[in-house]
């Protein structure tokens, strides 16, 4: 399996080395090692279970590791109090597994929620960039519906431009296709290329999804037992003679 | 076993307080989700408390009456059912009431958001929750329960009277004569003010118990009972000391 190149002219975006984590007894991490380029596509694979969720929340400061190293555009988040850990997820989306809408808010209140808070706009630019942001994910029509009143695969689109809302330069995806019909599952995996083809962004997706992993991602990891177990391209993984890798990409 | 488990709700509960109290001092204050609060808490808790109030008044005009009669001090019945109710009854019903219908809304409010990630999805986009969703409740309890605590003593003092009337007609004028003719501001604005320390227990509590809610479904419903039981609990607790308090710097 080909080395990454790593290190690319713009560094990385994320750079994760040596990564341990443990709840009690149960090991979810034995010291990983991550990178995502900038601009780059990085789907974390592996069966549930295996902490992928787990790690999106590390990378994003809401769950300390025991040990290791999370770099974020060059900066390290471990033990970085609130108030900066806060100017570095500004410039994170995150996109969550059910979406996470805020419920008592409307889909337009839901993406101008971040808009609000954190950029001192006029109320007539908060109301236009909303609109512009649902008019990327096709829920242009959808502003004024509560979250309940939509389908699960409107909410992922939905989350997706709240996610968008301050224009993040990283995109974290946790199972954006799980829970959704195969076409749905589709449309949400070509928004993810076209976002990140319109925004240059660069992303992690964490995914037991293989068919959505080679539709968006530049490289894959796959993770076992708290390991990185390959990674390389899609393509590469594909070809992989190891049992474990070759089932998991059969089965997925 | 039961005593850690007790010394580390309080220690968690005063990490909490101290997360919560320090966002208050910084801007900007979420003045929206606090008047969503408002109005969640006041005017959408009056009709119960109005009819609790009301119906505690009816009752113990009758009782009180019966036993009155019986002493033959049938005259003192207004001053007995003003005072029982402003000093208190009112108080205590309001809040042990608030407990119930807001304690159980805000445990399982936030304790489902915590299950769906969306106090995250807060957190994702550089916002405190402990400011945009525990300040503003607390808040929102502290202002609300003094105020529907008139109401509680209002309702119960003329439903007194209808159920006086009706056992031997008098006036509303002369009731009221009779109930407050010895009566001084000293005897009503301290067990009135108590209870913004009641809001502050109920919002408090039923905040906490809400974010710290785990394991989906079965976690809210736990929330929601344990907020209700343990609003109730100290709120009565708390009555103890407040009335020895208050005999102590306000002798009638």
């Amino acid at each position: 399996m080909k080395e990454k190149n790593g290190n690319g002219k713009n560094g990385d975006a994320i750079e994760v080395t040596g990564l341990k984590k443990s709840f009690g007894p149960q090991t979810v991490f034995k010291g990983i090692d991550l990178h995502v380029d900038t601009g780059e596509s990085v789907a974390v694979l592996g069966p549930s279970g295996t902490g992928k969720s787990v790690l999106l929340k590390l990378l994003i400061g809401l769950q300390q590791p025991d040990a290791g190293s999370i770099r974020i555009g060059g900066k390290e988040i471990v033990g970085l109090g609130t108030d900066a850990m806060n100017e570095v997820r500004k410039g994170i989306g995150f996109l969550f597994q059910q979406a996470a809408l805020y419920d008592s808010l409307t889909v337009d209140e839901n993406v101008a929620f971040p808009l609000r808070r954190h950029l001192h706009l006029a109320e007539d630019e908060v109301r236009e960039r909303v609109h512009k942001l649902l008019e990327s994910v096709g829920m242009a029509d959808h502003g004024h519906k509560l979250p309940s009143e939509i389908s699960g695969g409107m909410q992922k689109r939905v989350g997706l431009a709240r996610a968008l809302a301050l224009d993040p330069s990283i995109l974290l995806f946790d199972e954006p296709t799980s829970g959704l019909d195969p076409i749905t599952a589709r449309e949400i995996d070509d928004l993810i290329v076209e976002t990140q083809k319109q925004r240059h962004v660069s992303s992690l997706v964490v995914t037991h999804d293989v068919a959505g992993a080679h539709v968006f991602a530049d490289w894959g990891v796959l993770l076992h037992e708290g390991e990185v177990a390959a990674e390389g391209t899609m393509k590469d993984l594909d070809r992989s003679s190891d049992p474990y890798v070759a089932e998991f990409l059969k089965r997925g | 076993m039961l005593m850690t488990s007790v010394v580390e709700w309080f220690g968690e509960l005063g990490q909490f307080t101290w997360k919560m109290l320090r966002t208050l001092l910084l801007p900007p204050f979420e003045f929206r989700e606090f008047l969503r609060q408002l109005d969640a808490i006041g005017p959408k808790s009056v009709p119960l408390v109005m009819l609790a109030g009301g119906a505690t008044g009816v009752v113990m005009s009758m009782q009180t009456r019966d036993s009155l009669v019986h002493l033959g001090a049938k005259g003192m019945l207004p001053a007995i059912i003003f005072y029982s109710m402003v000093k208190e009854t009112g108080p205590i019903i309001t809040a042990l009431v608030v407990s119930g219908r807001v304690g159980a809304g805000i445990g399982a409010e936030l304790g489902s958001m915590r299950v769906t990630e969306q106090i995250d999805a807060i957190e994702a986009s550089a916002v405190n929750p402990y400011k945009y969703l525990a300040a503003t409740r607390v808040a929102a309890c502290i202002l609300m329960l003094p105020l529907l605590t008139l109401v509680a003593d209002a309702s119960g003092f003329l439903m007194g009277w209808v159920a006086d009337f009706i056992a031997e007609p008098i006036s509303l004028r002369l009731f009221l004569d009779h109930a407050t003719r010895n009566a001084s501001l000293g005897d009503f604005l301290p067990p009135t003010f108590k209870t913004a320390v009641f809001g502050l227990i109920i919002g408090l509590i039923a905040s906490f118990q809400g974010m710290r809610a785990h394991g989906g479904t079965e976690g809210v419903g736990r929330a929601a009972t344990q907020s209700v039981v343990l609003c109730s609990l100290f709120v009565i607790l708390a009555d103890v000391i407040l009335v020895r308090l208050i005999v102590l710097f306000f002798p009638s």
